[in-house]
């Protein structure tokens, strides 16, 4: 299998100095700036990492794409991020509370919050995500129903709240309760082959980092920008709802959102995006 | 339901060419897609869409079926003293969405 890489790989290294570099799909040198306010999209990756640096998915899109998130005005997911502030202010459920009569104004209460999730959740003994500590809030602080995977707002109010932490570096604290433990089961997750087209995560988004599959440009898949925008959904896409369509397209079955695989999924490639801005909502293809 | 936003600098130097940004949030039903009974979901989009400095036009354009949900539209224009930006959106259904920003020009 080596052996056949390195025949790929100098293929690509031939047709570069020929000017027919379409293969490679390298990203941009160029800085995410959104709003005057610098992100880093192109940092040294953590201990123990795969790569020697860490690179945001903006860096691997087209211009056009690359350019509506430069600004907020013209980053189509704010008119989500603007729904899920409604919904922070909503009163909803027994108790009569909104998120904001607790947690009053979200740009300064949710400030930097969401850069170090997925935490550890000492009541359910496994890691929590913004979506479930969403849900948790509403179930025993306000009395509402839980969100279903991806309705009823659970993308939008996501969204907003991670938008709050737009520039924060992202840092899972591993130390807390038994989060190494889920993160060695992610990191097991994302080496191991499946579906009918046999992959794993790090089949593409490792070993074909910078390379062309078909006719998109393969990134780290990092999730710092999730729920991200993309253009072929025309709306929020949740980083579970990723996860499922990745799965999908390799022709395996998908675990449930939320279920213990997919969580330690979540802390794990949250960890492989260690010091990235948070750029929710981010903008992709 | 429809909500219009605008984005016009605050201030701009006279003669400067300036960006002007407006986003409504619009479900643009095209009149093409049928409901799960398989009824027409009748047409319903900003058909119309313009932009006055001062009561002159400045832009104006023509929407078709076509064009996707919350549209977008992006233009320059020429600033050569203060005033107030006026924009109109108009709905097949006949109601109209106004949204204003004033500038300053020194």
């Amino acid at each position: 299998m080596k052996i056949h890489l390195k025949i790929a790989a100098t293929a690509v290294a031939a047709a570069t100095v020929l000017g027919a570099g379409s293969l490679m799909a390298d990203p941009v040198d160029e800085k995410l700036i959104i709003d005057g306010q610098e992100m880093v999209s192109r940092t040294k990756a953590p201990e123990g990492h795969p790569f020697d640096e860490v690179l945001s998915g903006w860096l691997f899109r087209t211009e056009e794409t690359r350019a509506l998130e430069t600004d907020t005005f013209s980053n189509p997911a704010m008119l989500g991020v603007e729904r899920g502030q409604e919904i922070w202010n909503t009163v909803e459920g027994k108790e009569g509370k909104s998120c904001a009569s607790c947690h009053g104004d979200a740009a300064e209460s949710m400030k930097g919050v969401a850069a170090n999730y997925p935490k550890w959740d000492k009541d359910a003994k496994r890691p929590i995500n913004i979506e479930l500590q969403i849900n948790k809030c509403r179930e025993n602080n306000m009395g509402a129903e839980p969100y279903e995977f991806d309705k009823g707002g659970q993308k939008e109010l996501t969204a907003y709240i991670k938008h709050q932490s737009l520039g924060a570096p992202v840092k899972v604290d591993l130390s807390q309760g038994e989060l190494q433990s889920w993160w060695d089961k992610g990191k097991e997750i994302y080496y191991t082959r499946k579906g009918q087209l046999n992959l794993s995560c790090s089949n593409c988004h490792e070993d074909m980092m910078g390379k062309m599959i078909r006719a998109d440009h393969l990134s780290q898949g990092q999730v710092n920008g999730f729920p991200t925008y993309r253009l072929k959904n025309a709306g929020l896409v949740s980083v579970h709802n990723r996860f499922r369509g990745c799965m999908r397209d390799v022709r395996a079955s998908f675990p449930k959102a939320f279920s213990d695989d997919l969580m330690a999924l979540e802390v794990y490639v949250t960890w492989r995006g260690t010091g990235l801005s948070v750029e929710t909502p981010a903008v992709r293809q | 339901m429809a909500k219009p936003r605008v984005k016009v600098p605050n201030s701009a130097k006279a003669g400067e060419v300036i960006t002007i940004k407006t986003l409504i949030s619009h479900t643009m039903e095209s009149g093409q897609r049928k409901d799960k009974d398989g009824n027409v979901i009748p047409r319903k989009i900003i058909n119309k869409f313009t932009c006055e400095f001062n009561g002159t036009k400045v832009f104006e354009c023509d929407v078709d079926p076509a064009i996707s949900a919350n549209p977008f539209f992006e233009f320059t224009a020429k600033v050569n003293e203060s005033g107030t930006f006026k924009f109109t959106w108009v709905d097949d259904d006949g109601t109209v969405y106004t949204d204003e920003k004033p500038i300053e020009v020194n």
